[in-house]
């Protein structure tokens, strides 16, 4: 198991290194959509929850782009085909797409985060950014489980760009709610309050009955 | 065979129904701050509840057809949630009016159960998009199996999410059956066992209505002396294989 996680690892990202699809395109569209919010709130800083909000937002937008073209390359090049050919378990698909999706989530943010911190956010970003890494940690892996699970489910239907996005979004509202709640006081001006304690837990206990979820759900994705 | 009980479970759902809003208009007491609009709430509480119940009795299905492979299950797990689908817009609607009347808005964000129901609202209507975007039917059904089970469990999850998120609270005439006076309690019941009945009976209906439809085309298949399967247009209901009765099936 741990082995053939290891190698379906190692195909994705090499893939993406070669072909460098996803992370640089969820880069960018994260940075530019910072600028788009700057014009459209007509606004040079902001803090709290506006900045917790632009931030959460723009991160979840820029995983969609992840979640949509995580699976294409195997259902359009035969992928799932070559994997279910191999006598190994399917369940170590799903690891290795979560693993996948998480390091893209983790790699974009070391470009996004500190682009935020630059351009909009009023309060500088180094007091928050231990307790923030912790906030959007959890919430990466619940993007990921949620995310892999719902590019799963669309990747092969007819309207898979659209069915991805709509599936997933109702779905991530709870990540969305935990994240946000938890990072507004983080990125407050002024007083710096301690780290909400139960929108940790919301979050840890989300992402884990999810994960559960994706575990038990995921070998019918990969019938036929 | 699937129409039996019908007709009882029709007429139980008639006088459930008539008994309930004879109760809502001529015995329940007048509410003291919103009077007479209150009333709603005997229609739109119990909707709510029987469609929240129906989406996840709808994953409970999908379970089932997941592990039996049965298309009866994944018919049933379709129609519980279609039909919650209908009710989930009627509850929308009257929470709407009911928010407009009491706190004159139609969408209050700080009411928690509200906002949660659009939320689930959402996601269970790209329930039948994505049916509609599989061709294959027994794919389809795998597929939609699969959204329904973790539709099913995400509806409590995100109620739990959304509660914490609302710090505060309103006044609620809807935080459970024991701080209402006995006769609004009892009134309450009754509306919620005559929606209960009323969903029932609506996915009876429906359930019947796809099973005959499904009868009637094979013996018209049989008697135009067609053969082998016959050619399905696309569609978001799931597929029925339904053979034509064996009595009739002979004299044809």
């Amino acid at each position: 198991m741990r082995r053939t996680v290891g190698a379906l690892l190692r195909k994705e990202l090499l893939v993406e290194l070669r072909t460098l699809e996803s992370v640089p395109g969820m880069s960018l569209f994260a940075v530019t959509t910072f600028v788009v919010f700057h014009f459209a709130l007509n606004r040079n800083s902001v803090d709290g929850d506006l900045a917790a909000g632009i931030l959460w937002v723009t991160l979840l937008f820029a995983a969609i782009l992840g979640i949509n073209r995580l699976f294409v390359a195997d259902a359009d090049q035969g992928g799932f085909d070559g994997f279910l050919l191999a006598p190994v378990d399917r369940s170590a698909m799903l690891i290795a797409k979560v693993a996948t999706l998480l390091a893209y989530l983790l790699a974009f943010e070391i470009v996004a985060v500190p682009a935020f911190g630059l351009l909009l956010l009023g309060p500088s970003l180094g007091k928050a950014m231990p307790q923030l890494l912790g906030v959007l940690a959890l919430g990466d892996l619940g993007v990921a489980v949620i995310g892999t699970l719902v590019a799963a489910l669309a990747v092969r239907t007819r309207a898979r760009d659209l069915l991805g996005p709509l599936l997933a979004l109702p779905l991530l509202v709870p990540i969305v709610i935990g994240g946000a709640r938890a990072s507004s006081p983080l990125l407050a001006l002024g007083h710096h309050t301690a780290l909400p304690g139960r929108w940790l837990v919301t979050l840890g206990l989300y992402d884990l009955v999810f994960g559960l979820i994706a575990y038990a759900l995921f070998d019918f994705l990969l019938e036929d | 065979m699937y129409g039996k009980g019908l007709r009882a479970l029709s007429i139980s759902t008639v006088v459930a129904m008539a008994a309930a809003l004879g109760l809502v208009f001529f015995y329940a007491p007048l509410e003291a701050e919103q009077g007479f609009l209150q009333k709603i709430f005997y229609l739109h509480v119990p909707m709510a509840i029987v469609a929240l119940c129906g989406f996840v009795i709808g994953g409970l299905l999908a379970i089932q057809h997941l592990r039996t492979r049965d298309a009866r299950w994944d018919m049933r797990s379709y129609v519980a949630i279609h039909m919650s689908l209908i009710f989930a817009v009627a509850t929308l609607i009257t929470g709407s009016i009911w928010a407009k009347g009491s706190w004159g808005h139609w969408w209050v964000w700080n009411e928690p159960t509200l906002v949660s129901f659009l939320i689930v609202f959402l996601l269970y209507a790209t329930y039948q998009p994505l049916r509609f975007a599989i061709e294959d039917p027994e794919r389809q059904s795998r597929y939609a199996s699969v959204f329904a089970v973790t539709a099913g469990a995400f509806v409590p999850m995100n109620f739990i999410a959304v509660r914490l998120s609302t710090a505060y609270l309103h006044p609620r005439v809807l935080g459970g059956t024991s701080n209402l006076p006995g006769s609004m309690a009892f009134t309450f019941m009754v509306s919620l066992v005559a929606m209960v009945l009323l969903y029932a009976t609506l996915c009876k209906y429906e359930l019947t209505a796809k099973h005959t439809r499904a009868q009637v085309r094979a013996l018209r298949r049989r008697l135009s002396g067609e053969t082998g399967t016959a050619r399905r247009g696309r569609s978001a209901a799931p597929a029925l294989t339904a053979s034509a009765p064996s009595a009739v099936g002979s004299e044809v």
